[in-house]
């Protein structure tokens, strides 16, 4: 794979070619939405050393004092710190604590693109993994140089030493001294038996939770540099607006205020004090406003995607011979727009100072940032260093990217002074982009060997992928002046897709057609949303494997199991449905029933299998999800704990995506703009139980685990419904008045 | 305008107007990082702090109307090296995915813990029930909270 | 939904009254209290009932708003169970799923109607009024017979309400049935051949199921409405339930188009948000059908005087000068309340109600206002909707009764409330969980 990225997300022909590839099994590193680092190198070296082949990249080991690792991923709350500690550890053989790990920052670390679809394990970890593994390899070499002995005969104890059979040791501090690290590493450096693991697969606990859980710095909220100046913006109540009279002048008066910034459409306020800026941004907020974008459309809700103009991409299509069809199904399904809905709104810190630009973001993507905010600022990219500092979870591309770029050209209009500008809960619903509300239509049948027949799928979406790779990305591109134009959304081709992530299914059906219609025109400013278009592809695929079961009167998990090959798929569905007790569910009695889903996120990464208990309260139509249980193939686990705390956290999420969640908007304005009229789940409704069990597959390769859980949780709660009353529900959410209006009374 | 509040058991004297919600207070004057700033609207909970020893959200809290009533932030319980049970159980069980909320769930249930040490899993949930956590981490947050409170299981939600 | 599970405490001010007349004309009344027991049935089969008739029933429930009371915080629906404080002692709701032993499985249909009507359980005891049978007495048997259908219909859930703890002698229920003569008045809803059908459908839902005055009608000292000044205005679960006649304080003139998104959606852009007990009244009105709330909105819009369109009065701001008068008051509410109700705010960027419009703010009592402070507002309908925080744990009750002066004297032209502090003194009081 030499194409990068954008030349892959430019040119059509090879979206036709992995059409061509036939079953969804293609396999293809990095690419799609995870995958925007340099060109690679050296193809052949596994996960991001393709790209960045020099060790001294990835690790620092000094004479005296502790190693450093540098990785281009980002802790996002996922974990990922403590787990990429692990991995370095481990090939290196020493404690975790002797490593500093410098993360994500444009001026020290590789370029590792987005930290994003589950690839920062795949990507990253790999890469370090074996960097580690290189570096171990040639402090033995030194060790055995020095001592005349064959390095195959050399040891490591775990303590950054290396150990002789005699029990003479030296350590890698006196040994890196006459080494240089300034090499490319080979592919296959000799790893550790995972048998002897002592740090990798353990359940290391968090580094990060500590300072979290007393108050310690550990957001770029937290940031405070001296002379910090508070900023907000001002802006009509939602994307697409804009202020009638802004009062900027009421602003500009009030005591603190050092700064109105106005830039075309562009304002936002700068005071000593965040308080300050805040009241100073109402006084000026206190506006009617207009919309400046055409109207949004109030009626049909996400199937409104199938009115509008798509590009077609044909994602599956297979002729296996024709089958002996008896019963068929049909439906379509939906999801509406979500919102990222971050407990923390976006937050950015940045000062402009002798001719560079510094921005502290909590973006995924800190070096296609350090471009983009350079061309809307005008400096050179080498000119702007962005520094990856945590906030709260993002679960894709929520306001972290434009609120960067909107501190960035604050602090351009004032030099020398740190600018922190912090979006308010309100700017963060009516601002960020929504994740896709989308559709699909599946018309399946069985034969009478109670096998399915044909297949045929479709969906529906906007582009999942509009992070910024240009200044036109941001929302403030288009209010400054001169401004850049919004780039034309383009779809990210498989195997990882969009909105067709997914779409391909890991069964082995006969007959498939699956066809993405691709709808470049965006009802609602969208973007990259947990899991992307798998959540609804999962949902989808998964309620129709139930209703093709029940038809043919098979259990849904020997139906699964009949149409799966992947051995690892079969052994996830087995465990987590043995765990549960599948055998000897509670059948559906009108209230209470059972439902199980698996999906291989973008058949390339984690497996995960879920069954839920639920009942539903038929005089409300309120679901009550009893217990849950999973099973998560993510490969080598780092943590088998932080993975459990993913999943748990993915089937919360995901449970509260399809029980209650929806952007609402009028033709104006989106009008979800808080807690109230964007209601999540909450304590009362979170299941009785969770139960995460987590395979153990020693030494095989990492599979990201983070968005695991999205598809499979939402579908199985929907076969549950079912299974307890009977009724398919397929337009999320599955709120109580639209369970009640299905199951009558 | 200057301002006299106790919080964590210190005595601050704070230059700051009246109707500064006290979360502005404790983050910028007194340099706190555990209240959070959220949504500022009393909805989200990430700002909880206690106030006279109830859980209040801090964000809608005027600072002037504070007056003698000892504020506790997340910072008073304990350290890092000298956490307090409840930070223990967080600790324990792993109880944070980015851990936005999670300052602001530790206020809220010691506010219960100490009016009542062994609520029950529907109390819990119930007193809960203010406090958002969008990365899912509810769970733990519970199981944390029900080992400082002696109970043993996972509660059924029915 | 924690706030809007509490009883009513002044519609039962009867049990106060009961002191007197129940001593007074105890003779008499035991006379005529004597109801005898209805024999028990086996549950019927769920399949004898027609499901239409099940269905309509279900939609009867709702206006009827049964599922409110009888329901306890975490409970099955219908099971009971939900505590009713009283300065008295504590009632509990009864079971009303068909669990033979604990619901009312082995009732009959006539005797759900007597109940319903006269107030008189299958056993032949008194119930407490609690069960507003004034009002129920007035719903077609064709409509008692529906509901009755869907109660029975529901799963039975063996759940036995505990014991009411009433003090003496208000445990005593025959003396209930001398405050059904005075305040049981019989008899279907007069149909008025003026008004149109939905008026007349209205009327009969308003004063039947609906039970509207329970809340909306004062009380006499011996808790009975006061028919005189019907919908002039009450008491409900510590809230006021403001006048729904000429009375009415909203700025601007309640439409019935308003009436109907108010009472389905818990919001009006030109009033305000339902609040308190309020909001489950709301909840049930967002599941029946739209014509029905139309016919509430009908009868009520006429009491009230309806009108055509919202008059475009220019709302009251007089920030300034409620400063000088309340500054405390201001200073809280630039810090507590002008993040969502100020200029700028993301609520008035939504179109939200400034609070200019709030009838809370404009009622002639406090009470209401000081409650929505204490407790907050949680959105009735799915979730989903207005939503504000109590601030019962963060301000006193003076800092409270400041605030509303100051909102009083900055968004109305109304005189002061007196008496403020006691107010919220009383208002967090009956607040508080039973
Ligand atoms: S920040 Fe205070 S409740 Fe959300
Ligand atoms: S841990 Fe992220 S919001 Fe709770």
């Amino acid at each position: 794979m030499n194409a990068t990225r954008r030349q892959l997300l430019a040119g059509g022909g090879l979206l036709v070619a992995f059409s061509m590839a036939g079953h969804g099994l293609a396999q293809l590193a990095g690419g799609g939405e995870g995958g925007a680092a340099p060109p690679p190198l050296r193809p052949d070296l596994p996960g991001s050393l393709k790209n960045h082949p020099v060790l001294d990249s990835w690790v620092h080991v000094p004479p005296e004092g502790r190693i450093t690792v540098y990785s281009g991923k980002a802790e996002l709350g996922q974990g990922i710190r403590t787990a990429l500690l692990q991995v370095a550890a481990e090939e290196l053989d020493v404690p975790p604590a002797a490593i500093d790990l410098v993360t994500a920052d444009t001026a020290r670390t590789p370029d590792e693109g987005l930290t994003a679809g589950s690839h920062s394990m795949q990507d990253g970890g790999t890469a370090i993994l074996n960097a580690c593994a290189n570096v171990r390899m040639l402090l033995t070499r030194a060790a055995a140089r020095r001592w005349g002995v064959e390095p195959e005969r050399l040891a490591t104890n775990g303590k950054a030493q290396v150990v002789a059979p005699d029990g003479r040791s030296l350590d890698y501090g006196a040994l890196a001294a006459e080494l240089s690290l300034h090499v490319e590493a080979i592919p296959n450096a000799p790893r550790r038996d995972p048998r002897h693991y002592r740090t990798l697969g353990r359940d290391l606990p968090r580094v990060d939770i500590p300072a979290k859980l007393t108050g310690g710095a550990a957001y770029v909220q937290d940031l405070r540099l001296p002379g910090m100046l508070h900023a907000r913006v001002v802006r009509g109540p939602s994307y697409g607006t804009r202020l009638a009279t802004p009062q900027i002048e009421r602003a500009r008066r009030m005591p603190g205020v050092v700064a109105v910034i106005q830039n075309g459409q562009f304002l936002a306020v700068v005071a000593e004090r965040e308080w300050l800026a805040i009241q100073a941004m109402r006084v000026a907020q206190d506006s009617d406003y207009i919309r400046d974008k055409p109207p949004l459309p109030v009626d049909d809700g996400p199937h409104r995607l199938e009115k509008l103009p798509a590009r077609e991409i044909s994602v599956l299509n297979t002729h296996d011979g024709a089958r002996e069809v008896w019963k068929t199904v049909r439906g379509s399904f939906s999801r509406p727009w979500y919102s990222h809905g971050s407990i923390g709104p976006s937050c950015a810190v940045a000062l402009a100072e002798g001719g560079g630009l510094t921005l502290w973001s909590h973006s995924q993507g800190v070096f296609d940032m350090h471009r983009a905010v350079a061309e809307l600022v005008g400096l050179p990219p080498e000119k702007v260093r962005c520094i990856h500092t945590p906030s709260a979870g993002c679960y894709g591309q929520n306001g972290a990217d434009d609120v960067t770029a909107e501190a960035g050209l604050i602090a351009m209009a004032l030099p020398g002074r740190p600018i922190r500008l912090q979006w308010m809960r309100e700017q963060e619903f009516g601002w960020e982009p929504c994740g896709c509300g989308m559709v699909t239509r599946v018309e399946a049948a069985i034969g009478p060997d109670k096998r399915i027949a044909h297949w045929n799928y479709e969906v529906w979406s906007n582009s999942h992928n509009n992070r910024p790779v240009g200044a036109g990305g941001y929302a403030v591109a288009q209010e400054i002046r001169p401004g850049f134009p919004a780039p034309e959304p383009k779809p990210i081709p498989m195997p990882e897709g969009d909105g067709d992530r997914n779409a391909n299914p890991l069964y082995v059906f006969p007959n498939m057609n699956v066809r993405y219609h691709f709808v470049p025109k965006m009802p609602l400013r969208v973007s990259a949303l947990r899991s992307l278009g798998a959540h609804l592809n999962i949902f989808t695929i998964e309620s129709v494997l139930d209703e093709l079961a029940l038809a043919g009167g098979v259990d849904p998990l020997a139906f699964r199991l009949a149409h799966m090959q992947d051995a690892r798929a079969r052994a996830v569905m087995i465990e987590a449905t043995t765990r549960f007790g599948w055998k000897t569910r509670p059948r559906g009695d009108g209230r209470r029933g059972c439902g199980m889903a698996f999906a291989r996120y973008k058949n390339i990464g984690a497996y995960c299998a879920i069954a839920m208990e639920i009942e539903v309260e038929r005089e409300t139509g309120a679901i009550i999800v009893h217990r849950v249980q999973a099973a998560v193939d993510a490969g080598q686990p780092a943590s088998p704990d932080g993975i459990r705390n993913q999943v748990e956290g993915g089937i919360l999420q995901s449970l509260s995506w399809a029980t209650r969640e929806a952007v609402t908007y009028d033709a104006t304005r989106r009008t979800s703009f808080d807690w109230g009229s964007y209601p999540i789940l909450r304590f009362e409704e979170v299941p009785g139980s969770i139960a995460v069990h987590v395979m153990d597959r020693p030494g095989d390769p990492f599979l990201g685990a983070g968005e695991t859980a999205q598809g499979p949780t939402s579908a199985a709660l929907a076969n549950a419904i079912a299974d307890a009353t009977g009724a398919r529900l397929r337009d999320m959410p599955l709120t109580p008045a639209v369970v009640k209006a299905a199951i009558g009374v | 305008m200057n301002l006299a509040i106790t919080v964590n058991g210190a005595r601050h004297q704070v230059d700051a107007r009246p109707e500064t919600p006290l979360l502005y207070v404790l983050r910028d004057d007194l340099g706190l990082n555990g209240p959070k700033y959220g949504c500022g609207l009393g909805q989200c909970g990430a700002c909880t702090v206690q106030l006279d020893g109830k859980a209040i959200f801090s964000c809608v809290t005027p600072v002037g109307a504070v007056g003698d009533r000892p504020v506790r932030t997340v910072e008073g319980l304990g350290t890092s090296d000298r956490m307090s049970p409840l930070q223990q159980a967080f600790l324990d069980e792993q109880a944070a995915q980015c851990g936005y909320c999670i300052a602001g769930m530790i206020m809220r249930a010691q506010a219960l813990l100490d009016a009542d040490p062994h609520p029950t899993e529907q109390k819990i949930r119930a007193h809960m029930q203010t406090n958002l956590c969008r990365c899912g981490t509810h769970m733990r947050i519970l199981r944390a909270i029900r080992r400082v409170a002696g109970i043993a299981s996972d509660g059924a939600a029915a | 939904m924690v706030t809007l599970r509490r009883v009513t405490q002044s519609r039962l001010r009867w049990v106060m009254a009961l002191l007197l007349l129940g001593l007074a004309g105890a003779l008499i009344a035991l006379a005529l209290s004597w109801r005898p027991a209805i024999a028990p049935i086996t549950p019927p089969a769920r399949s004898s009932f027609a499901p239409a008739l099940v269905a309509r029933g279900a939609m009867l429930a709702k206006l009827g708003d049964c599922a409110v009371c009888h329901t306890r915080d975490g409970g099955a629906p219908l099971a009971g169970g939900r505590a009713l404080a009283t300065p008295f002692g504590t009632l509990y709701s009864d079971n009303l799923t068909p669990d033979p032993e604990t619901g009312i499985g082995t009732w009959s249909a006539s005797a759900f109607r007597r109940a319903m009507k006269d107030g008189v359980s299958r056993t032949g005891a008194h119930l407490y009024p609690a069960l507003p049978y004034e009002h129920f007495t007035h719903v077609r048997d064709a409509d008692l017979d529906a509901i009755y259908a869907f109660l029975m219909t529901r799963r039975p859930v063996h759940a036995a309400a505990p014991a009411n703890r009433l003090i003496f002698p208000l445990g005593f229920r025959p003396l209930l049935a001398g405050w059904k003569l005075l305040f049981l008045h019989r008899g279907e809803t007069p149909i008025d051949p003026g008004r149109s059908a939905a008026w007349n459908r209205g009327a009969y839902i308003v004063e039947g199921l609906g039970h509207c005055g329970g809340c909306h009608t004062p009380r006499n000292l011996a808790g009975g409405e006061i028919r005189s000044q019907a919908y002039a205005g009450g008491i409900a679960e510590g809230w006021r339930a403001p006048a729904l006649n000429a009375a009415n304080p909203a700025a601007r003139k309640w439409t019935q188009d308003a009436l109907v998104t108010y009472l389905r959606t818990g919001i009006s852009p030109d009033h305000s948000a339902a609040a308190g007990p309020m909001g489950p009244v709301v909840e049930s009105l967002s599941q029946v059908p739209e014509s029905e709330v139309r016919a509430i909105a009908a009868y009520i819009g006429a009491k009230m005087g309806g009108g055509t369109a919202p008059a475009q009065a220019r709302l009251p701001d007089h920030a300034g000068a409620a400063a000088r008068r309340f500054p405390e008051g201001a200073v809280l509410f630039a810090g507590a309340c002008a993040g969502c109700h100020g200029p700028g705010a993301p609520m008035m960027g939504q179109d939200r109600p400034s609070l200019a419009l709030a009838t809370t703010v404009r009622d002639g009592s406090a009470t209401s206002a000081a409650q929505a402070v204490l407790q907050g507002i949680e959105p009735p309908v799915a979730g989903r909707g207005p939503k504000m925080p109590g601030f019962a744990d963060a301000l006193t009750n003076e800092q409270i009764a400041a605030v509303l002066g100051y909102l009083r004297a900055r968004y109305t032209d109304q005189p002061d409330w007196k008496k403020l502090p006691a107010t919220v003194a009383k208002a967090r009081k009956e607040g508080a969980q039973p």
